[in-house]
């Protein structure tokens, strides 16, 4: 059917804006989805990396599932989120908070609480393996915190810090929390900044206390922030890595392990590059869950 | 519409671009490697090659090796491998890396002038790279890589902190090197430091002690599966990291400690004993030029069978057997491998040339590692290697009887736990 001259112009302007998205397309299907098909085609494979794949449907995924090892790592891998978000989001905020008010030198403060981050986590690792060093030389501790600890005439405390398994996991975490807190405080820092000082204001008219402005003006504007903070903690913690193996090498036993280095072990030590995708597929979708999870709580938190 | 056209064309030539192999130019020859402290002689070697022959070799860098491995992977994967490379990896993936087509077979080279090549080179170091008859991976038997220096593990002692603790000589078995470490630890020197936090070096200290106490024959017994791990002698073996740990000899935090760490720990003082590789003498040179150490093999537990330390090839390169410059990579490769580059490798870098007729060019040091080339083997050139699931377990078991987590026994019994259940799978 022939086109009228209007109809050509709206299918040339259509055409025109198809070809306008057609680069990001191509390289969100190159870079992204394609290799997401590829990750999950091979996790359905034998591969030892080079040579041929050997089909063996979802008996990697099934292996998975009894592998207690990488449950148990994701369970460490909780715990590190878990301090974070405690521990980490809290520090964050209490600081935030302080930095919001009117204090002295707050622009020194907000540099210095931003250094950690932008560290690199080798740069941490080596740092924090130099402050808990047990070694001794001379009769003096090597490391910083035995040494303060020693010094400090809490001798019966000083201890093999990344050695022990009753304490290599939660020095790990609290090294991820002192790197991580300063994005936290950056983001929580903004969202108070931008809460209409009018509503502060109203809350003293009517009589608030602190605690109540609190809880009633601060925490439901600050939500949003919170949310994207929490995510954001969560899919950074749940996938830390450098900061393990540049404080404890290839781990302490399999006290230290979390899925990323499972996921890498899987790949360089032991070169089953399709149970390696299979991890990576189940560990994707767990934080996908997560993170939806977290959405939902939040967005139930809001109606309330 | 232009402007859109014109994107897109570029965006298909970039494409296209990203996926084809590197242009082919006959006087130029790409090598890609992983060491650091080798990257600038290589560099140098590679210069002098050029105003020789007028072929320009580019040598590049991708350091740490464990990324230089995925790098070679995804090369391969791809289609792009330069005309020389190296694998790290274990042998089932250099044989997968034959049989995709990928690595050239050398042995016609080694072969001519009546082995020239071969005869002025390791024996051990070429075994590396040799493929037997009748091997388990189906490889068409040859020698498919050229090595560029050996090495070898032993233990190294600092004869200060020896002297110090009255300690005339170096230990020549175990129970003197026990006997060492309580003199040490009575001046207050922690005895052994080794970075068994990367695994690897604990391995192998237990390899060399499990040659010791059962024999190569009863550990290939073992690999295959006809030996348990908890048999007496595997125990013993275990027992080792045991008796190591109750008589205080090990360094606090060794389980977690790199090696990078534990080269800094022995070169600055802070233990007597280590276990390293021959590259060691570079990193300790730059890193406390007046170190005073010697080399020791490490000490005996029993004189039931040699004591094998871990040697042979160092660095290995193969040639692309898809590179059109595949006769000018081994000419080159052959030129590295000839007495004056080799000379000039070891004095630059310190590490022990592959070439036997340099090693009259070595440092004094460097002779004492070179002597226990003799009485070295390594898992490349073993007949067959143990499944890494079980490689991990057994090294895991070592950790936790480090810290006092579990017996050898029942270490023993994690790890043929392990060894089951894969060898399950494999009948399957």
């Amino acid at each position: 059917m022939p086109r009228t001259p209007k109809q050509a112009a709206i299918l040339k302007n259509n055409l025109q804006n198809f070809l306008f998205v057609l680069p990001a397309f191509a390289i969100f299907t190159t870079f992204y989805i394609y290799p997401f098909f590829e990750m999950f085609n091979l996790s359905l494979h034998e591969w030892k990396g080079i040579g041929p794949k050997t089909f063996v449907g979802l008996a990697n995924f099934q292996e998975l599932m009894g592998d207690g090892i990488w449950w148990s790592s994701m369970g460490h891998a909780a715990y590190i989120t878990l301090i974070a978000l405690t521990f980490q989001n809290a520090l964050a905020f209490a600081l935030a908070l302080a930095c919001d008010r009117e204090i002295r030198m707050k622009r020194f403060y907000r540099v210095i609480f931003f250094i950690p981050p932008v560290l690199s986590e080798v740069v941490v690792g080596i740092l924090w393996n130099w402050i808990l060093d047990p070694g001794i030389q001379n009769g003096q501790h090597i490391g910083l915190l035995n040494h303060f600890l020693y010094m400090s005439g809490l001798p019966q405390l000083v201890h093999n810090w990344l050695g022990d398994p009753k304490t290599a996991l939660t020095c790990i975490a609290i090294v991820h929390s002192w790197k991580g807190f300063g994005w936290g405080f950056i983001m929580l820092l903004a969202g108070l900044q931008t809460i209409d000082k009018q509503l502060y204001e109203a809350a003293k008219v009517d009589g608030a206390s602190s605690w109540r402005t609190f809880i009633n003006v601060t925490i439901p504007m600050m939500l949003p922030v919170i949310l994207v903070v929490v995510i954001l903690t969560i899919l950074g913690s749940m996938q830390v890595f450098v900061l393990i193996i540049s404080m404890v090498g290839k781990g302490l036993v399999f006290h230290t392990e979390v899925p990323v280095t499972r996921i890498l072990a899987s790949m360089s030590g032991t070169n089953r590059f399709g149970y390696a995708c299979a991890q990576a597929v189940v560990f994707g979708a767990i934080l996908v869950a997560v993170s939806f999870a977290v959405k939902k709580l939040s967005d139930k938190a809001k109606q309330a | 519409m232009q402007i859109v056209t014109v994107f897109c064309c570029c965006l298909g030539l970039l494409l296209s671009a990203g996926c084809s192999s590197r242009p082919h130019d006959p006087n130029k020859i790409l090598l890609w490697h992983w060491m650091t402290d080798r990257d600038e002689t290589l560099k140098k070697l590679a210069g002098q090659y050029q105003k020789e022959t007028g072929i320009e070799v580019t040598i590049e860098l991708f350091a740490p090796s464990d990324a230089y491995s995925q790098k070679i992977i995804a090369a391969a994967q791809a289609n792009v491998l330069p005309d020389i490379y190296g694998i790290l990896d274990k042998k089932s993936i250099f044989a997968d890396f034959i049989k995709a087509g990928l690595v050239a077979d050398l042995s016609a080279e080694f072969a001519v002038d009546n082995a020239a090549w071969t005869k002025v080179l390791f024996e051990k170091a070429l075994a590396v790279n040799r493929f037997e008859a009748g091997n388990i991976y189906g490889i068409k038997p040859g020698v498919y890589g050229v090595p560029i220096d050996v090495t070898n593990m032993q233990m190294l002692y600092n004869k200060k902190l020896l002297a110090r603790a009255g300690i005339q000589n170096p230990p020549r078995t175990y129970d003197e090197f026990i006997k060492s470490a309580a003199a040490l630890k009575r001046i207050g020197v922690p005895p052994f430091v080794s970075g068994w936090g990367e695994l690897w070096l604990a391995d192998c200290f237990a390899s060399n002690y499990a040659f010791n106490i059962m024999g190569e024959e009863k550990v290939m017994a073992t690999f295959r599966g006809e030996v348990p791990y908890t048999d007496p002698d595997w125990i013993k073996v275990l027992d080792i990291f045991r008796d190591l740990r109750d008589k205080g000899v090990l360094i606090d935090g060794i389980v977690t400690k790199g090696n990078k760490y534990a080269e800094q720990d022995f070169a600055l003082e802070r233990a007597a004993f280590t276990f390293n590789g021959s590259w060691c003498v570079n990193v300790y040179k730059d890193m406390n030029p007046d170190l005073d150490y010697g080399v020791m093999p490490p000490p005996p537990i029993t004189n039931a069978h040699a004591l094998k330390i871990w040697g042979g090839a160092g660095s290995s390169f193969v040639v692309n057997n898809t590179s059109s410059n595949k006769d000018k990579a081994i000419a080159f490769l052959k030129w590295l491998t000839a007495k004056d580059s080799q000379a000039v490798l070891a004095k630059q870098t310190n590490n022990l040339p592959s070439n036997r007729e340099a090693m009259a060019m070595i440092p004094p040091v460097l002779e004492a590692f070179a002597k226990g080339m003799e009485n070295s083997t390594h898992p490349t050139i073993w007949p067959l290697n143990e499944n890494p699931l079980v490689v991990e377990a057994f090294d895991k078991g070592i950790q936790a009887i480090i810290i006092g987590e579990k017996t050898p026994q029942q270490a023993a019994a994690g790890v043929q736990q392990v060894k089951d259940r894969e060898t399950a799978k494999q009948k399957k």
